[in-house]
């Protein structure tokens, strides 16, 4: 199906201000939307309350607003522009909570705009969480147990079902905001009461822990004509209970044997068919017990993530682009592949190499700020390499971080200080990493450190090979052609 | 941890390191792109002869276990990796892949640079050669050893790989359908795909005759997987016209597919360096839907994929092409019960996009049934 000819303008909603859980991936996504509709020759209107972003510049929008981002504001903005459709899926949580709001004041009926990307009703299925539990349920998936409530009492008495620790999310907020980890009741008090102030809807959701669970998210797009591909499978080096924004993260899938991961890739695909988004990417994302392989499904998000953006580094394949080139009539066969140039968007990337995300912390910069990682983010960047091995990629990023401390050095370390390490490292902070690789040095052994945190002995096992790299390098004796390849395909420099 | 040697026939060596089994083997050079499954593919009878080149850099992750074996053990001939792994981590794994390997004496070569060997066999096409690991021979006395190992092209090695004598997989729940499935290199995700939608598979040696086939009163005839050259299955051929002639619902997969292509009257060809891997786009041209689908296969069938052609059986249409190259990946016949693809709907390893296509063997099966 080609391009649908009834749109002749669309207004973008941008994601507004630069916030932790919300930062330049998508002024580049939606940069990369306007891009393509003025490609096609379609009138951009733009609205983004962030004047510093690139999308804002004159050349990327026919009329650029640089307003609030309110349905009462776009509302205006429609009635003035006119245009045939929104596009909201490339904004953000932001741009999307707008389109919901726009659809409640029933200004897109009112001016017979539509919404092109995810509809409203997809939009809810995919952010609602009780909707998105039956659909998984419908789908033949599993949710962690959970129980919806409104108000503290509610709170109170629903963890008596559920036991501690128990995870506070709340409904319709981005980046993980309001959520946490209880593990008592002044905890949860804490935690729920701010998570009933955050949400749009006063809602939070009390769910079992899955604490310590392998964490992966797949990045799925789908078509006007039903076809699916999954972009990108990415895993979690740390397991969950740190939000995805403040985790490591490894694409494509280090620890899972194709059985696996065709359950989650089937799964994903019958989520996205049943949430209904039409057209456009979405990332889903999954628990996997590491003791049995038990699935659950954590959550979905109906546009494109912070994720989309790793993804589409990570393999070269533009998700934000041709998240819009769907959203205005193509199908995923129609559009070519943009590294090849003669094959279709249509197929799913394949890797030899391995990519790893770090996140760049900031906590000197917000004294009062805790640097426990939880569920909510706290990173305000991020760093990712290429390689081709996890070893050596891993390396190059967090030199990348441009900080001393995230390089991994080799001191000595006594015993009493391994210890205090293989202590340390049980609460997930901004070095755990680097406490797991001086625990290693040390002498802890991978089954140690891995009940102190969770993290895949596979990791625990490359980290260990760095030492023992670094180990051999530190002798004396001449440096050899193949000690230097060795020490640089491990990610010395 | 000695040195090992990937000699390409054209005279072209990468020196690594031995990994798996020691000594010298030799084969067809073939790259596999799937970022999951490699033991999938180890197990994969259509490997038969051919030395693997896995793309993925980190091999051996999960192990090895028994659930995800396509056949009762390893038929890579050589296996050739970047990086294999020194830590198995999967609650399933039941053995490290490189004790597997040595169990069941496959030698691999690891440490050499994959990415370099791919973009060899993608320009110089698919060529022999051998793995020389822990053995102190010359360059020249390999590449001479190499080029004295068989070409891919006219080998015929269903008899290696087929099964001496039939075996029953029966039906999950209630038997509506009995399929002999004529084993060509089967991989066990098929039988089971089958049992699972109602049918009792008798899996037959690859070359049982019609009158055996008849014995077992089959509702359908399937063909499998399998290695080698299809232009030397001459009597597989014939056995098909037959079950064409006798009007038995026929589906065919990957050697399957070649197979009955042949009998309709087509030729088969050599791709430059093949199709292996779990990430092929095809479209399916009668719903212009996209799967996303798996692959091993290193001939392919000559059809005309615009409009009918005719064949003795009747007008027929080329049902599936490969987006990537335009490759013919699926045919059917309009006026008997046969069709057939190219790529693997049983996938282990691989999506399950194409799943569908077994329902579509079950629906022919009872359209057959009650006409």
């Amino acid at each position: 199906m080609p391009l649908d000819t009834s749109i002749k303008t669309v207004l973008v909603i941008g994601s507004g201000p630069i916030v932790i859980g919300q930062a330049c991936e998508f002024d580049y996504s939606g940069t990369q939307a306007c891009r393509v509709l003025r490609a096609e020759g379609i009138r951009v209107v733009l609205v983004n309350s962030n004047p510093a972003t690139i999308m804002t510049d004159p050349e990327f929008a026919d009329a650029t607003y640089i307003e609030p981002i309110t349905p009462e504001i776009i509302e205006q903005i429609i009635a003035l522009e006119k245009p045939d459709a929104v596009l909201a899926t490339l904004g953000g949580q932001t741009a999307l909570n707008a389109a919901i709001g726009l659809h409640e004041r029933g200004t897109l009926a009112k001016y017979g705009v539509k919404l092109i990307g995810a509809d409203v009703k997809a939009i809810e299925r995919g952010e609602n969480r009780e909707l998105f539990r039956t659909i998984v349920e419908k789908v033949g998936g599993e949710s962690a147990k959970s129980i919806i409530c409104h108000t503290m009492n509610e709170i109170i008495a629903a963890v008596q079902n559920l036991n501690y620790p128990v995870v506070v999310r709340p409904s319709f907020t981005m980046g993980g905001l309001g959520s946490g980890i209880a593990f008592n009741e002044e905890e949860l008090r804490q935690i729920a009461g701010a998570g009933l102030r955050h949400s749009p809807t006063s809602e939070v959701l009390l769910e079992e822990s899955i604490l310590g669970w392998k964490e992966y998210e797949l990045e799925v797009m789908r078509d006007r004509k039903d076809n699916v591909v999954i972009v990108c499978s990415i895993e979690n080096l740390d397991p969950m209970g740190v939000h995805t924004g403040d985790s490591i993260t490894v694409a494509p899938a280090m620890t899972l044997t194709d059985v696996e991961y065709q359950k989650l890739r089937n799964l994903s695909i019958d989520i996205i068919r049943e949430v209904g988004v039409d057209t456009g990417g979405c990332n889903i994302q999954f628990a996997v017990n590491p003791l049995n392989g038990r699935i659950i499904v954590i959550e979905m998000n109906p546009r494109v993530s912070r994720s989309s953006a790793l993804a589409s580094k990570a393999t070269g394949f533009p998700i934000a682009k041709i998240a819009t080139k769907l959203a205005i009539g193509y199908t995923l066969d129609e559009i070519k592949n943009d590294i090849t140039q003669v094959t279709p968007a249509s197929f799913e990337p394949t890797l030899d190499y391995v990519v790893v995300k770090v996140p760049r912390f900031a906590f000197e910069k917000f004294a009062d700020a805790d640097p426990r990682l939880t569920t909510t983010m706290k990173s305000v960047g991020e760093a990712m390499a290429i390689g081709r091995s996890f070893s050596e990629t891993l390396m190059k990023a967090l030199r990348s971080l441009e900080r001393s401390e995230a390089i991994f050095s080799w001191p000595e370390i006594d015993v009493q200080e391994r210890e205090r390490l293989l202590v340390s490292m049980q609460i997930p902070t901004e070095y755990r990493l680097q406490q797991v690789q001086k625990a290693l040095w040390a002498g802890a052994t991978i089954e140690q450190v891995f009940s102190a945190t969770k993290i895949d002995p596979w990791y625990l096992r490359q980290i260990e090979l760095i030492n023992e790299q670094a180990k051999i390098l530190a002798e004396p004796g001449e440096l050899t052609m193949d000690l230097l390849c060795d020490a640089k395909s491990q990610g010395f420099f | 941890m000695s040195l090992a040697y990937l000699v390409f026939d054209d005279g072209r060596i990468f020196e690594g390191k031995s990994w798996g089994a020691t000594g010298k083997v030799f084969g067809e050079a073939v790259f596999q792109t799937g970022m999951t499954g490699y033991q999938e593919t180890l197990t994969d009878p259509s490997y038969h002869h051919q030395i693997v080149i896995m793309t993925a850099p980190h091999i051996g992750n999960t192990g090895m276990n028994d659930d995800d074996n396509e056949s009762s053990k390893i038929w890579v001939a050589g296996f050739v990796v970047r990086n294999p792994t020194t830590l198995t981590s999967n609650w399933r794994s039941q053995n490290d892949l490189e004790a597997e390997l040595v169990s069941q004496q496959i030698v691999g070569i690891q440490g050499v640079d994959t990415r370099a060997i791919t973009r060899h066999v993608r320009d110089r096409g698919a060529m022999r050669v051998g793995i020389f690991s822990s053995l102190d021979q010359s360059r020249e006395e390999m590449v001479i050893e190499v080029r004295k190992a068989p070409l891919m092209a006219g080998a015929f090695l269903v008899r290696d790989v087929s099964t001496p004598t039939k075996y029953i997989v029966p039906a999950v729940g209630k038997k509506k359908f009995t399929v002999a499935a004529i084993d060509l290199g089967i991989k066990a995700a098929t039988p089971r795909m089958l049992s699972q939608r109602g049918v009792e598979v008798h899996v037959m040696p690859y070359d049982s005759t019609l009158d055996e086939i008849k014995s077992i009163n089959p509702d359908g005839v399937f063909l499998s997987n399998g290695p080698g050259d299809p232009a030397t299955m001459s009597a597989t051929i014939e056995l098909v016209r037959s079950v064409l002639a006798a009007e038995i619902p026929i589906f065919g997969i990957c050697f399957g597919h070649q197979i009955l292509g042949r009998a309709l009257g087509f030729e088969t060809y050599k791709l430059q360096f093949g199709h292996r891997g779990i990430n092929q786009p095809v479209l399916d041209k009668n719903t212009g839907k996209v799967e996303i689908t798996a692959h091993n296969h290193g001939f392919a069938l000559e059809a005309p994929t615009q409009g009918q052609f005719t064949t003795v059986y009747g007008q027929g249409e080329v049902t599936h092409v490969n987006l990537n190259d335009g490759v013919v990946e699926g045919l059917q016949l309009l006026d008997r019960p046969a069709f057939s693809v190219q790529y693997h709907p049983e996938a282990a390893a691989g999506p399950h996009d194409a799943a569908y296509l077994f329902d579509r063997f079950v629906e022919l099966m009872a359209k057959k049934v009650s006409v």
